[in-house]
């Protein structure tokens, strides 16, 4: 039922190289490559004409699926990956958004089974670690090994909802690493963000400016960096999702320059347009650009970005397309901090990209390819199946004009929201035909999908492009303590009394203080504060505090 | 106070140098220039061929700072006599309360202690150990009227004295706000607690661990976080203790781009390296324990140094806090016992000179601005402190840069067995130190009176750092965007709301350090109350539907402009 294919004249673009060549495909597979090829009869010809012949893009960040406040985005598994294909990308990995409360599992499930039904397009999926709770660890096991599940995302920001503690990031990531995983930040400072947040509001900013002065670019690069230096302690492999700020971009290329394993992935948004329309006086539009890690002010960030991307510094893209309506964005139309957060970009980032990079002379077509679809395969360990033109990859294959003009707008995008908040963009370059599983998807501008036709692609642990360093690095990277005589001097002898007393009753601490968790604490006193006492039948008296005690202060209370 | 005329000596300042006499009398320097008139009687101090220095100041020590309940080996009288010996004549030691103690408390027991003590003037920092908010009373009671205008955040240090994000962006506001300088002790505690974990599971228990658990990059992530939440608060920042390369790093970059952020390596990140805690013998790697740890990268001091001399560091000084080797013994079966701390305060000056000067680094003038000068600014004792001018204390050094010494434990003015920086030989000596207008140190002779040091107060916004801060102040204001408002649809929220805080105790994980606080509003939830009757409670409730295309249209407000 599959079509044989049979693409001739056209010009074979690879991460490493190019060529001119036929391409045949049959039963979903690219089965021969080369000039005057021997095939059946019947087969479908498609003529290139020397246009270039590219593998299918893969969008590594969407969430199709996200609930927020009990909705969900506009654009679910069908409409997201239909605009997916549109645009020449043929796979997506969509994050698995588990509530808090809920179990990584069950939600790992819930989104398998809503992609199988609705999906047009390959897909996998990442599972995001939204919080860190017992028995995580056998499930993260089970994702992996039964699952085909091997990146995880965890959060530096939301504080209070799914922020991580650097002690749980570095239990995490210490863990994943063994699991053979590939860890995703979402890299921003909660604790910096709420604060901002507070003071903003009080100031008496509720539009979406707040966002974007709620989250300056400063918190980003902060996290950006201490998620490298927790990495790097682990030595484990570090994926930064979402880069949109010029600083962030800047310590993921100064920190690999030190060696760290680090990957950066900036979105459509952030390599098209930037964030001065947060100002805008339409507060839909203003609100539609809304996403954390904001889009920067600074307008020259989508040039800085595309030149880090073109040399390697940054290595894939995504889209972090996750569309709400205007009505959606509306719940936070009196509080930036409500607004639900996410843009569009699926669609659009393949063209985002050549348009600012190629187009500009950034990046050559190989480059472009790297970057849109072969990167992201090795990193994922979709490689060579994914991302590769070759014989026996699958044929997602997309054959690409750079010449096509196209003028991005909401009338004639294929995602359900009223603002693309590329609006206007005149792009270079654009898929004419492009081919999913072997079969025509998109071709003179018409679409021909089928939902749920597309699969699931697990994925394995451990991909050789991360683990094969980080093995080499764990072997030579082993600690010796030095042998030494026992020491056998004086020691000092402790005080008896410690000195540590109880951290100050709870109404004295601010509100904002850590409650200690429940761990022992061996600061406190272990004094219970409920329970049965010796002196229960006595009667109570009321409290009363002893200022100078006759006969001075006692012993455990003093100040020395 | 007696009456000294020091003669014929070349008189160093930050900005200059020049060949002149000086007088000085009740403390004070009272004339500078040639030929002065002088009463007789005076003593006479014969400066030819040796330089006049402003003494030096010494921003960090901890003379009084228990560890475990033990206090210093070097107290405030040992510590200032061996500050006096090697040219520098103010201290500024660090006050930390402990648990349970509070602020104002505290400080009035380190004055008791200080002035009964102290061979030097000194002048007090406040730790913020933990910190609440009715300590906000007790800082603006600091500043107002203990003249104290520097308190020192820890970012180590988990679960003792650690501070969250959140609280450290508060202090700040609150130091901004008064005019004080916010200080960090910056390494990331949380992942150093982690490490400590996983080495002593190892096995490892010598001193080496205490340097593998806190690597340099642990250090350089805290600075950057500091930084990145004091620009936030526009706030000075001022990092203690900077060790490593990477740190450094981080600060220079962060005053590229206009931070106002100070950094002050130690005598011992100048003078040594940590390699020397992989040494076989125990008393020894002991004695150089100290957090940050000394850098086992031995082109660590050539490096600080470099960036001392370029301006990219401000200040030097020794965070001198010594223990003896039965103390430091407290840990000989797990290095995280071991009380923390070096020696340093005699020797800095020294330190300073030998390489920075003596290699060509910076010229005696850079010196005097990094020893002296630039710490009475920062911390607002200028011109009092810091200068060799008319008027100015009587803190004088006269240096001599052609004879040289070599530092021993056996000839060092300490209590403490182990000197780091043993057999380093210093080209550059004080032989004469005048602390106010009295000559402590002549011809190698200590003479000290215990006590003789006062409290210098400080006061708030000192100019050298806040002049700044205020303009940025005015400029900081944002202004929201004027628009109408919104009258479009808006898409119904699900009355049970679905964004539920993880609860439940059990659900967290054993290591929760930071956040997970409980009783702040959270901007992120939901108003509706979880449990509660509701006023609609006895309506059915409906399903939330979307308002694709409302009646009438859609409102002008969302049209496309």
């Amino acid at each position: 039922q599959s079509d044989r294919l049979l693409i001739k004249g056209g010009r074979i673009i690879n991460d490493d190289h190019s060529f001119y060549a036929d391409l045949y495909l049959e039963d979903g597979l690219i089965k021969q490559i080369g000039e005057n090829l021997i095939v059946p009869g019947g087969v479908k010809t498609i003529e290139a004409n020397g246009r270039m012949v590219i593998p299918g893009g893969i969008d590594v960040n969407t969430y199709l699926q996200k609930p927020y406040q009990g909705m969900t985005a506009v654009d679910d598994f069908y409409q997201g990956t239909k605009a997916a294909l549109a645009g020449g990308t043929t796979m997506i990995i969509d994050h698995v958004f588990p509530e808090p409360g809920s179990s990584l599992l069950t939600s790992f499930e819930k989104w398998h089974e809503a992609a199988d039904t609705k999906s047009c397009c390959d897909y996998s999926l990442h599972v995001d670690i939204t919080s860190w709770y017992d028995g995580i660890r056998e499930e993260l096991e089970i994702l992996v090994q039964d699952k085909g599940v091997n990146s995880f995302q965890v959060y530096m920001a939301y504080k209070d909802l799914y922020q991580m503690s650097d002690s749980q990031l570095y239990e995490a990531f210490n863990f994943l690493k063994s699991l053979g995983a590939v860890i995703l930040v979402h890299a921003e400072n909660g604790d910096l963000i709420a604060q901002e947040q507070k003071r903003i509001l009080e100031m008496g900013i509720t539009g979406p400016e707040g966002h974007a002065l709620s989250r300056p670019e400063e918190l980003e690069a902060e996290a950006v960096f201490r998620a490298i230096t927790i990495a790097s302690r682990i030595n484990c492999p570090v994926y930064i999702t979402k880069v949109m700020s010029k600083s962030a971009a800047d310590i993921i290329a100064l920190a690999r320059k030190k060696g760290p394993l680090v990957f950066g992935e900036p979105i459509t948004a952030s390599l098209g347009t930037d964030g001065t329309h947060y100002w805008s006086k339409n507060w839909a539009k203003a609100a539609a650009f809304v996403t954390s890690p904001p889009l920067s002010p600074d307008p020259t960030t989508p040039d800085h970005l595309n030149s880090l991307l073109a040399c390697g510094d940054l290595q894939v893209t995504g889209s972090g397309h996750c569309p709400y309506s205007t009505a959606q964005k509306a719940i936070g139309k009196d509080n930036f901090t409500m607004i639900p957060e996410g843009v569009n970009g699926i669609e659009e980032r393949m063209s985002v990209v050549w348009d600012k990079a190629v187009a500009t002379g950034k990046m050559d077509e190989s480059q472009f390819v790297a970057v849109t679809s072969t990167n992201a395969a090795k990193i994922f360990n979709l490689y060579p199946r994914k991302g590769r033109i070759a014989v026996g990859s699958d044929a997602d294959v997309v054959i690409w004009d750079p010449d096509k003009v196209k003028t991005i707008t909401a009338k004639s995008h294929k995602s359900a929201i009223e603002y693309n908040i590329f609006e206007g963009m005149e792009c270079h370059g654009a898929p004419l035909v492009v081919i999913s599983q072997g079969k025509i998807v998109f071709e003179d501008g018409n679409l021909h999908v089928n939902k749920g036709m597309g699969r699931f692609i697990p994925r394995k642990p451990f991909p050789e492009y991360l683990y094969q360093r980080i093995k080499i690095r764990n072997k030579v990277g082993g600690l010796q303590g030095v042998s030494r005589g026992m020491y056998d001097g004086p020691v000092y002898e402790i005080p008896a009394t410690p000195k540590y007393a109880t951290p100050a009753p709870s109404t004295k601490s601010s509100p904002a203080k850590n409650q200690p968790p429940p761990i022992r604490n061996l600061h406190q006193s272990n004094f219970s504060l409920s329970g049965a006492q010796i002196d229960d039948n006595n009667p109570r008296r009321t409290g009363h505090r002893i200022v100078a005690p006759p006969g001075g202060r006692s012993n455990i209370t003093s100040l020395g | 106070s007696e009456q000294i005329l020091i003669k014929g000596g070349k008189i160093v300042n930050d900005d200059q140098s020049f060949y002149a006499d000086i007088y000085v009398e009740d403390g004070l320097i009272k004339q500078i220039g040639e030929n002065l008139l002088v009463p007789g009687g005076a003593k006479t101090i014969d400066a030819h061929g040796h330089l006049v220095l402003p003494g030096g100041i010494d921003v960090h020590t901890r003379l009084q700072v228990p560890a475990l309940g033990m206090a210093p080996a070097d107290g405030f009288y040992q510590g200032t006599k061996a500050a006096l010996a090697g040219g520098t004549t103010m201290i500024i030691d660090h006050v930390c309360p402990d648990a349970g103690t509070s602020l104002l408390a505290a400080y009035e027991q380190w004055r008791a202690i200080a002035d009964s003590q102290a061979c030097c003037d000194y002048s007090l920092h406040i730790d913020i150990p933990r910190w609440h908010e009715s300590l906000r009373e007790e800082l603006e009671a600091l500043v107002k009227d203990k003249g104290v205008n520097s308190f020192l955040v820890f970012m180590a240090y988990k679960d003792k004295l650690q501070c969250s994000d959140a609280q450290m962006y508060e202090i700040f506001g609150i130091a901004r706000d008064l005019g004080a300088i916010a200080q960090v002790h910056a390494e990331n505690g949380d992942i150093i607690d982690e490490e400590q974990k996983r080495l002593l599971e190892l096995g490892i228990t010598g001193p080496e661990g205490h340097v593998l658990s806190r690597p340099e990059e642990v250090e350089a992530e805290a600075v950057y976080r500091a930084i990145t939440i004091a620009k936030q608060a526009n706030c000075p920042l001022y990092v203690t203790k900077v060790m490593s390369r990477g740190a450094a790093d981080v600060l220079a970059q962060a005053r590229r781009k206009g931070t106002v952020v100070y950094g002050e390596p130690i005598a011992a990140s100048l003078g040594t390296d940590g390699s020397h805690y992989w040494s076989k013998n125990w008393a020894k790697a002991a004695a150089f324990v100290t957090s940050p740890p000394i850098s086992p990268d031995p082109t660590t001091p050539e490096h600080l140094s470099s960036l001392l001399s370029c301006g990219d560091l401000q200040v030097t000084g020794s965070a001198h806090c010594t223990f003896t080797t039965a103390q430091k013994a407290v840990g000989k079966d797990n290095f995280t016992l071991i009380p923390e701390g070096t020696n340093g305060a005699e020797e800095r000056m020294a330190i300073v000179w030998e390489q920075c000067v003596v290699p060509g680094k910076m010229d005696e003038n850079d010196f005097v601005a990094v020893t002296s000068t630039n710490a009475a600014k920062i911390f607002n004792c200028y011109p009092r402190k810091g200068r060799v001018a008319v008027g100015s204390d009587a803190d004088l050094v006269v240096w001599n840069p052609r004879a040289s010494q070599i530092i021993s434990a056996k000839t060092h003015n300490l209590n403490v067995e182990y000197n780091i920086f043993e057999g380093t030989e210093c080209r550059g000596v004080p032989t004469v130190v005048i602390s106010q207008g009295r000559v402590v140190l002549q011809d190698g002779t200590l003479s000290v009176t215990q006590g003789s040091g006062r409290f210098i107060p400080r006061k708030t916004f000192p100019d050298f750092v806040y002049k700044r801060i205020k303009a940025r102040n005015r400029l900081a204001e944002v202004h929201g965007v004027p628009r109408g408002l919104y009258d479009g649809p808006v898409h119904e929220v699900l009355a049970s709301a679905k964004a539920v805080a993880p609860t439940a105790a059990s659900r967290m994980a054993p290591c929760a350090g930071k956040a997970l606080a409980a009783p702040v509003r959270n901007l992120h939830q939901s108003g509706f109350s979880l449990s509660g009757s509701q006023a609609d409670d006895h309506i059915a409730r409906r399903t939330a539907q979307k308002i694709m295309a409302p009646p009438g249209g859609r409102s002008n407000i969302t049209s496309l402009s």
